[in-house]
């Protein structure tokens, strides 16, 4: 694998139609290769996430990340974005799926696509991806430190955010979880109980929770990253979407 | 963790972006992670004017230290502004 890969800016047809803006990036090598749908973090449709984005490219695999918050406010800044839709009170569940099923249509549509399609998600994104997984068929979903899946907002915290372990017998794919040790929202008694509820219904799924990480071990320019558990973590996300996205 | 918490109030101002001045029709104050200060969450002000587009606003993430003394700050001038003044 040469790493070599292109990344540009398209329009994709996400939720009720509407046309929004997303970051795709593609192997350049030929051969046919598996999709991964990126979901951005609250912050927004930023440079790092374009990153991880291309990181997936340079992998292997087609990666397309969709703007959520572009009918907030089309051609904005991340930030700016990310405040303007905070405002309104955060991404709709309903239409989350509709945009993460959009890029997965579009990427099964792509010249030498396998068909299979994996999710990602980071923080807000976790649970986002844990919820697409849940609304779509896909064939693999990560679910890196998502709140909220099991529990619901801490008591006094008037969040829209509604738990969605509710919807765990509808998961059309097995789940990786990469959490931190010392993550509050998440902490570990509750990916556990993510863990049993799986266990209960025969889904498929594997967790992994790193010792001296908390929240956002990923996120390399933040002081949250943690480079033993972002570098094993990109390690079993190799290992899982190999087995389950390879072509 | 991703708060989502967020108060939004409207104000009467004007505040000063990447484009000069403007006025603010709009705040959000919410705890959270910052786009910009080196902490896990911070607490985070938007001064907007959402009617101007995204770009119009001010932004400000501060160790929650920092606002509480903030908050502070601004009521006790508040307090000390001569009678009358403040309306």
């Amino acid at each position: 694998m040469n790493e070599a890969l292109s990344a540009e800016t398209i329009s994709i047809t996400g939720h009720g139609g509407d046309e929004i803006e997303a970051y795709l990036a593609r192997p350049l090598e030929s051969g046919v290769f598996g999709s991964v749908v990126v979901i951005h973090h609250m912050p927004g449709y930023d440079s790092q996430t374009k990153e991880i984005t291309r990181k997936f490219a340079a992998q292997g695999y087609a990666a397309l990340m969709p703007n959520l918050y572009w009918r907030d406010a089309p051609g904005a800044a991340p930030d700016d974005a990310a405040a303007v839709a905070r405002a309104k009170g955060g991404v709709p569940d309903e239409q989350l799926v509709g945009d993460v099923g959009g890029a997965a249509e579009y990427l099964r549509a792509l010249p030498a696509a396998s068909g299979k399609v994996g999710v990602i998600g980071y923080c807000s994104g976790g649970r986002q991806s844990f919820l697409a997984a849940c609304s779509l068929e896909l064939d693999a979903a990560v679910d890196c430190y998502g709140a909220c899946v099991v529990n619901p907002p801490p008591e006094g915290m008037p969040l829209k955010v509604k738990p969605v372990v509710g919807l765990a017998g509808n998961l059309s794919c097995p789940l990786l979880g990469l959490f931190g040790a010392e993550d509050k929202f998440p902490a570990p008694d509750e990916t556990a109980e993510l863990s049993k509820v799986l266990d209960g219904l025969g889904k498929p799924h594997e967790f992994h929770t790193y010792e001296n990480a908390g929240h956002a071990f990923f996120a390399v320019n933040r002081p949250a990253y943690r480079v033993e558990a972002a570098n094993d973590g990109w390690q079993k996300i190799w290992d899982f979407y190999g087995r389950y996205l390879a072509s | 963790m991703c708060t989502y918490l967020t108060e939004t109030i409207k104000i009467t101002g004007s505040g000063k972006g990447a484009d000069g001045w403007f006025s603010v029709s709009d705040a959000s104050v919410y705890f959270d992670h910052p786009v910009h200060a080196m902490a896990e969450h911070t607490l985070n002000i938007d001064f907007r004017n959402p009617a101007k587009g995204p770009a119009a606003r001010v932004a400000v993430e501060l160790s929650a230290e920092s606002a509480r003394g903030l908050a502070q700050a601004i009521l006790l001038t508040l307090d000390s502004a001569p009678p009358g003044m403040v309306a």
